[in-house]
């Protein structure tokens, strides 16, 4: 590359005059930290770099990378919601390793500020006594959990894992616009972009000094092990569930780190102690990095409506019985108000100014303030004092530069004057600008930058990259922050090489004994019933690929066989008019939903081709016509859902979730074949009703070989009800849900046959001594009431 | 002047389905206050609980927290106990000018479970309400006490409402309660703290007994049969907390044994609990105040 190359590569892009940029200096000349990153973007053609980024943007995709958007503004607003793809910035932002080191000890200073003011707010009150804040913004802060007061945490910490949201001034120097202390997310989501930006700029991770992020990751890890004090107890991740806009990110997170992820339900607190309700009953937890906002995590002791928490829960931490990351009460951190007063506290409690500033922020509950307030309201963004939005999140009564964007009424002077202790006022900052690539060119985007601090026993850890917002607009101010931007990479460039590094490197404390897994009655219960779902699904399309071949042999003209295969999908509640019916849409539907609740526990690969599947049946809905062309499209479902059954069942290690998987096709698979049986292997007289419910057992060829005669009804009957080498007969599914149970029972330590295992043993023995000529239509219907009797049986044993 | 009390309460819950494991708190064991001594008592259930402590929560309410890890179709919550009440002095009106709460308040640097910081503004049962508000700013007058004032507001609010144990749920909002002018003490309660906050009064909520049978020749008082609610206000630095019955539009006095104290009906419940049950249940409260 020549430097002209480079120079026109670089002509067109102009930052905005007065604004810091991340690539280009104030003299218009490329920072050389970003030398490698343009070069190789110079050097690309345009075609070469669409696939580069198509890479990213798939692998995103792949992985089901999704966060709920809110309505509104960012990931932090909590009204409305939809789910959405990953909006990357292919571009990432390049930080030098010298001032991310500077940056770095400026979070670990503010950091361990944020510990000492909790620990005070919590403990003796001396700030607000000895005047540093005032009383009411902390009585009045619906985050200051009273029932925390006087708690002393196990550990002696309060904080453990925090983020900032940072942005630079125009005289290149970083401030913090919000302190996280709640329950940040972003961390996964980092690690997810990084992925993506490993696959776009493979090389420059093999040529340049890009700093790693696992090692941040792998002492975050030790340092929640090494919580557990005495070794007892394991560590959780709380999450408030699917519902919650990042759960992804917490169930990737939990299998990144290899921790449970729990949800309130999964505990229970007994003798003073949490645990979590296995299918083998309470196992106790020691550790918990709580992804949920406290005041929902208790009823009893917290807010009283919440649908989410664990009774109990504060009494456990109270009673020192566990630890959790962060302190519950933590939230009370994060309102505006308090970085008003932030750096006069600092230089009392740690005797030193703020290395890292926070965005100027004025209270006007106090007159000099005020008053300043409403002689600048030109300068200012005004809004709650208690709000723990960013400011960049808009709410409804914000007033900024003097007036009300969301269009509320009157005077802002008026307001400050009459409701002065709830505002606070807070400069309207300009952020830098960082180069995106869109339509080809490289433009100037306005950018946040969260970063992630985690305490370990050395000390706080700050993660080397972060997660950067980018705005969609050129606009600088953090109203251009708002309303769907796109997220980036943001790379740490040292001067030395780094050192090739991944969670997986050995070097560890005592702690990393693997226990033995553990699993929530929760996530069994959904892994039971994904396997019935997708197993409903399949013999659903079976069916319909029968009906549908029927239907086109012999037209509209009524065929017994025709009428009975649509009676039999009726009485599934699947309407025969709708090729691809709704309800098979919804089976579908069903097992995503519980596929969604163990994403932790779920191969990328097995999620993938779930979605494909129920994406596939949605689209084929749309354009399919009944006959042949839905006993093709049948077919293809078929082989998606063979695709996936394949995944999950040959490639799954045999740990006890997948059991509850196994059991719960199993169950579903012989209700069906019972009920195939019934409805066309039993009619006397009903023409083609053997051959097609060979043909709906898949078992065409194998009746051809084993009896090389006619269907008649005992061969049909032997082979789909009693023979124990078809994996298409009944006996053959209970002899695997005796397999499973046994195993089950085996591994909770349970003397003797259970309930479940009673009934089980009891319906293998029968079909085991059966003959064709006994499994008549009320036998059957017998046989799938047992088998009602076996799920139930497994339910009350296992599943809550 | 003094009185002694033998105090019985009982809160038995009935369920139609048992109620799954569960968890409970109870706040039913008077509090000892400068004119109020816990002289004996206990808290006890039936059936015993699996696991149980027993604290101060931050208000200084003693607080006992239960575990049962059975089902249950029926529990009982008693409290026993003899309790020594002195009458409050009355004195003089050392409160300050309604007008000048607020510049008082300012000046107490203290988030202290006693300080006034706590009830102000909005709690998890009351929001502002600006019909209750302009209820409570047409019971003053400029250049009234605080004391006067809250005086006024209470004396207002039993005028106004109809004692009616039917017209209302533990769950009813103060504004719904004040719209229709029914209610219990709970409701009168919560509707004269939204009005005392909107006047800049901080004010919180007490639950307790009241004396079951009058002395000779007095009127009974309203709230006697089941456990009572009446209101602390903070009537200025020097006057402090002050506690009034709007129920029976009087100053708390040697008829009211105070419990718990709290910002709202929801930091003092009797009974906070969980238990999980598909069917219906059914509670009944008895409350004896016998005086010895």
């Amino acid at each position: 590359m020549t430097p002209e190359q480079m120079t026109r590569f670089l002509s067109g892009y102009a930052p905005i005059e007065g604004v810091a940029d991340e690539l280009k200096r104030a003299d218009g000349s490329m920072r050389p930290v970003w030398d490698p990153l343009m070069r190789h973007l110079a050097g690309q053609s345009a075609e070469t770099l669409a696939r580069a980024f198509a890479r990213g943007d798939q692998y995103l995709h792949d992985t089901g990378v999704y966060f709920r958007q809110h309505s509104g503004t960012g990931m932090d607003a909590e009204t409305g919601s939809l789910m959405r793809g990953w909006p990357l910035s292919h571009v990432p932002v390049v930080i030098a390793e010298a001032e991310w080191a500077a940056l770095a000890d400026g979070i670990a200073q503010r950091a361990e500020l944020l510990e000492r003011v909790m620990a005070d707010l919590y403990g003796p009150g001396d700030l607000v006594r000895d005047g540093f804040l005032p009383a009411d913004l902390v009585a009045q802060n619906p985050e200051w959990l009273r029932p925390v007061v006087g708690m002393k945490p196990r550990s002696g910490h309060y904080l453990h894992f925090l983020a900032f949201e940072l942005g630079r001034s125009p005289d290149g120097s970083w401030f913090v616009l919000g302190d996280r202390t709640q329950a940040p997310s972003g961390a996964g989501f980092a690690l997810e972009n990084r992925m993506a930006s490993t696959r776009i700029f493979h090389d420059l991770f093999q040529t340049t000094n890009i700093e790693r992020l696992a090692g941040f990751f792998r002492s975050f890890r030790d340092a929640m092990n090494g919580l557990r004090g005495d070794g007892e107890g394991r560590v959780g991740i709380l999450t408030p569930g699917q519902h919650t806009d990042t759960y992804y990110e917490h169930a990737y997170i939990a299998r990144y780190l290899g921790f449970s992820l729990l949800e309130c339900e999964d505990l229970t607190v007994q003798d003073g102690r949490l645990a979590v309700r296995t299918i083998n009953g309470p196992e106790p937890v020691g550790v918990l990095w709580r992804r949920l906002d406290s005041r929902f995590a208790d009823p009893l002791e917290l807010d009283e409506t919440s649908a989410l928490g664990t009774p109990g829960m504060v009494a456990a931490l109270r009673a020192g019985a566990m630890d959790m990351v962060n302190c519950l009460g933590s939230g009370v951190l994060e309102s505006r108000a308090l970085m008003a007063f932030l750096p006069r506290i600092a230089r009392h409690l740690i005797g030193a100014p703020l290395r890292l500033p926070n965005i100027a922020t004025w209270w006007c509950g106090q007159e000099t303030e005020k008053s300043y307030v409403k002689a600048n309201l030109e300068r200012m963004m005004i809004g709650s004092a208690q709000s723990t939005k960013l400011p960049f999140d808009i709410e409804a009564n914000t007033a900024v530069a003097g007036r009300f964007p969301c269009g509320a009424d009157g005077s802002v002077s008026d307001w400050i004057e009459r409701e002065g202790a709830q505002l606070v006022g807070q400069e309207a900052v300009t952020l830098s600008t960082t180069p995106a690539m869109i339509d080809g060119k490289l433009v100037p985007r306005p950018m946040v930058v969260r970063v992630f601090a985690a305490r370990t026993p050395n000390g706080w850890a700050v993660m080397p990259g972060g997660y950067a917002r980018i705005g969609r607009g050129g606009d600088p101010t953090t109203l251009g922050m708002q309303a769907g931007g796109s997220v980036a990479d943001v790379w740490i460039m040292a001067d030395q090489p780094v050192v090739q590094d991944t969670l997986a490197r050995a070097q560890s404390g005592p702690f990393l004994r693997r226990l033995p897994g553990l699993l929530p009655a929760r996530a069994a219960d959904n892994l039971y019933w994904l396997g019935r779902y997708v197993e409903r699904a399949e013999g659903s399309v079976r069916v319909l690929r029968a009906y549908h071949l029927r239907l086109e042999e012999y037209g509209r003209r009524t065929v017994p066989l025709v009428d009975r295969l649509g009676r039999f999908l009726e009485s599934y509640g699947v309407d025969t008019r709708e090729p691809v019916p709704e309800a098979l849409l919804s089976h579908l539907d069903a097992a995503l939903t519980c596929a969604s609740k163990v994403r932790d526990r779920f191969s990328t690969d097995g999620w993938t081709a779930l979605n494909d599947l129920a994406d596939s049946a949605r689209e084929l809905s749309e354009r399919v016509a009944p006959g042949d062309d839905a006993a093709r499209a049948m077919s293809v479902l078929l082989r998606k859902t063979a695709g996936f059954s394949g995944l999950v069942h040959e490639n799954m290690f045999r740990f006890l979730g997948w059991r509850f998987l196994s059991l719960g096709r199993a169950l579903e698979r012989a209700d069906h074949m019972a009920s195939v049986l019934a409805s066309f292997a039993m009619a006397e007289g009903l023409d083609g009703g053997l051959d097609a419910t060979v043909e709906i057992g898949d078992s065409v060829m194998t009746h051809r070989r084993r009896y090389s005669v006619e269907t008649s009804r005992d061969t049909v009957i032997d082979m789909l009800a009693l023979d124990r080498d078809n994996p298409r007969s009944i006996l053959f599914q209970i002899d695997r849900v005796r397999e499973d149970e046994s195993k089950l029972a085996e591994l909770s330590g349970a003397q003797g046959v259970g309930e479940a295992g009673r009934k089980i043993l009891m319906l293998q023995t029968a079909l085991a001594v059966a003959t064709p000529e006994q499994i008549t239509a009320r036998r059957l219907s017998r046989t799938r009431r047992e088998l009602a009797a076996i799920s139930e049986a497994l339910t009350a044993q296992y599943l809550s | 002047m003094s009185q002694t009390y033998d105090i019985t309460l009982r809160i038995a819950y009935r369920y139609q389905n048992p109620a799954a494991a569960s968890r409970t708190l109870l706040r039913m064991l008077p509090r000892t206050l400068p004119d109020q001594q816990l002289l004996y008592g206990t808290v006890t259930t039936d059936p015993a609980p699996d696991h149980r402590i027993d604290e101060l929560d931050f208000f200084g309410n003693p607080c006992t927290e239960l575990a049962h890890g059975r089902r249950l179709s029926e529990i009982d919550f008693l409290f026993k106990g003899r309790v020594l009440r002195y009458e409050p002095a009355h004195g003089l009106d050392l409160s300050c000018a309604l007008e000048d709460v607020p510049r008082e308040v300012a000046q107490i640097h203290s988030i202290a479970p006693e300080s006034p910081h706590h009830f102000v503004g909005a709690s998890p049962r009351l929001r502002p309400e600006p019909e209750i508000a302009a209820f409570a700013r047409d019971c003053v007058a400029p250049g009234l006490s605080a004391l006067a004032a809250v005086d006024a507001v209470s004396a207002a609010l039993h005028d106004a409402f109809a004692f009616d144990p039917g017209a209302t749920e533990v769950t009813t909002t103060p504004i719904e309660a004040f719209r229709a002018r029914r209610g219990v003490c709970q409701d009168i309660s919560h509707v004269m703290i939204t009005g005392l906050r909107a006047l800049g009064i901080p004010a919180g909520y007490v639950s307790g007994f009241l004396r079951t049978t009058p002395p000779e020749g007095q009127k009974r008082l309203e709230g006697a049969d089941a456990m009572h609610a009446w209101v602390r206000a903070w009537c200025g630095a020097e006057a402090g907390w002050v506690a009034f019955d709007p129920t029976n539009a009087i100053r708390a006095g040697s008829d009211h044994v105070a419990v718990a104290f709290g910002r709202d009906y929801s930091d003092v419940a009797p009974v906070k609990g969980s238990l999980r049950s598909s069917g219906s249940h059914r509670t009944t409260h008895h409350v004896d105040v016998v005086p010895v």
